[in-house]
């Protein structure tokens, strides 16, 4: 009763308006809606996100909704940093430099990648959002010596700024170089600032606290072309490749690394997007990655049959000495 | 007899050296502090290698460890010959493997820990590696033997 009144409700606001755009925000409205109530009731799948880069359009709306949504974790530091010994170790301070969006920074953690390719003999122009691909076994989180990340189990990974001491093992581990480097905030100034540590590490954290409360990520529900789709794991992977196979296009982040929460598709296969995006320091390549925890996997099996190893040698041992004695 | 347990020995003070270095490789202290500079030490900073060497050196502990405690349980050695120290070392040792094990655990694919579980078991090994280094150097310098 009430769900048909709302709609009409809706409908009508709509028909009145007499904008498509109305009626199209409505569509994206209810169906976030929709989305939002699948990803708190959905516990156990990872959460995925398709994104279709063919959509996208590089307005950076995402990139500013990312911004103002994760405005209150961004770092405020305290000048002037104390000193580090030895002179080596790198002071990285972005806290002036707010406003850079064409990389990953502190305090831009999602940015707009340009590419150009050619499909059909026609050279097209191609925008791709960027920002941490939330690994299926993620090694920045498995990795960090102080725990100061963590998976949820849901997938998503972040880090924790009140934990992490700046190291940048998550970033130097990552096959995308994804964390970036504050110096000046967060535990390490209340330690041996001097000695060890160096600031707090940033990146996506897949909007946590908007999906706790049921909410989907600032840079999904702002998007104007619905570039991303975000739902468990199954349903996303069946869409992506119906998508792939639709456009007769290319997938990026399924067996990336082992496989990733992140699934890109695109009219152009990756390695050519690769050769033409800009890629360095805060801008990520879209090269294939191999599984970089598989061999710690591996050796965990073995680490099984170790204690049956040394059973059996005491035992060995033992009926030889035996025998010996006979 | 003798010579197996020479060979014990020997293999314990190698797997703990690497155990040790590697585990330390864990935090990135090596590269800052120049170590990982010096000739022959650069894999200490590679974080990827660090973690398969620790890996490595866990399985050779593991075994050697369950491999001298069925020995001693097969051949009647007497459990009134370990030694204080000995206790404490296997203590320690215990805990290492236990703590180092869960570790392992967690690193594996699809399995989430919770946060306050991942720091504690962090905090938990790192102090028993501290425990077993100063009990382990205390024992070579006073000469404090595992059995009497
Ligand atoms: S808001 Fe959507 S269309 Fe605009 S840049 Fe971001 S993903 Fe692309
Ligand atoms: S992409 Fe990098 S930062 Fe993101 S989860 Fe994977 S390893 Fe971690
Ligand atoms: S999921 Fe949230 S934190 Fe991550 S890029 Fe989108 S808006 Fe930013």
């Amino acid at each position: 009763m009430t769900v048909r009144k709302v709609t009409s409700k809706i409908s009508r606001r709509a028909f009145l308006k007499g904008s498509i755009t109305a009626a199209g925000s409505v569509v994206a409205t209810t169906s976030i809606a929709r989305a939002a109530k699948s990803l708190s009731s959905e516990k156990k799948e990872p959460l995925v996100t398709l994104l279709d880069i063919s959509k996208c359009i590089g307005c950076e709306e995402c990139v500013y909704a990312c911004q103002e949504a994760n405005a209150d974790k961004y770092p405020e530091p305290q000048k002037p940093f104390p000193k580090m010994y030895p002179s080596r170790v790198p002071v990285q301070d972005w806290s002036d430099k707010r406003d850079v969006t064409d990389r990953l920074t502190p305090y831009n953690w999602l940015f707009i990648q340009h590419a150009s390719a050619t499909v059909n003999g026609e050279e097209i122009e191609l925008t791709i959002p960027r920002r941490c691909m939330h690994c299926e076994n993620p090694p920045c989180v498995k990795l960090c010596p102080w725990g100061a990340l963590k998976q949820e189990d849901n997938g998503l990974s972040r880090i924790d700024s009140d934990i992490c001491l700046g190291g940048s093992k998550c970033k130097k581990v990552c096959p995308w170089d994804i964390p970036e480097r504050q110096t000046g905030v967060g535990l390490y100034l209340d330690l041996l600032p001097a000695f060890a540590g160096n600031g707090v590490m940033y990146k996506c954290d897949r909007c946590y606290n908007r999906l706790e409360k049921g909410e989907v990520p600032a840079c999904i529900e702002v998007c104007p072309e619905d570039v991303q789709t975000i739902g468990p794991k199954s349903e996303i992977l069946k869409k992506a490749h119906a998508l792939a196979k639709e456009m007769n296009g290319y997938i990026y982040g399924e067996h990336e690394n082992g496989g990733t929460n992140t699934i890109y598709v695109s009219p152009v296969p990756f390695e050519q997007l690769n050769k033409s995006i800009e890629n360095g320091k805060g801008k990520p390549h879209l090269n294939k990655v191999k599984n970089m925890m598989s061999d710690g996997t591996n050796l965990a099996k073995a680490m099984l049959i170790a204690p049956l190893a040394g059973v059996a040698a005491a035992f060995g041992k033992f009926y030889l000495s035996s025998k010996e004695d006979k | 007899m003798k010579t197996t347990g020479k060979l014990q020995k020997y293999i314990y003070a190698i797997t703990l050296l690497f155990i040790t270095l590697s585990g330390f490789g864990q935090m990135p202290i090596f590269k800052r502090y120049y170590i990982a500079d010096l000739p022959g030490l650069g894999w200490l900073a590679q974080f990827y290698v660090t973690h398969i060497m620790h890996y490595i050196a866990a399985i050779v502990l593991i075994t050697l460890v369950i491999y001298i405690l069925f020995d001693f349980i097969l051949n009647r050695s007497g459990l009134n010959r370990i030694t204080g120290t000995g206790y404490f070392k296997i203590a320690i040792l215990t805990g290492l493997i236990v703590s180092g094990g869960l570790m392992v655990i967690k690193n594996l694919p699809n399995i989430y820990f919770g946060h306050t579980a991942v720091i504690v078991l962090d905090l938990v090994h790192l102090s028993f590696c501290m425990m077993l280094l100063f009990v382990s150097l205390y024992s070579v310098i006073r000469k404090k033997r595992w059995v009497s």
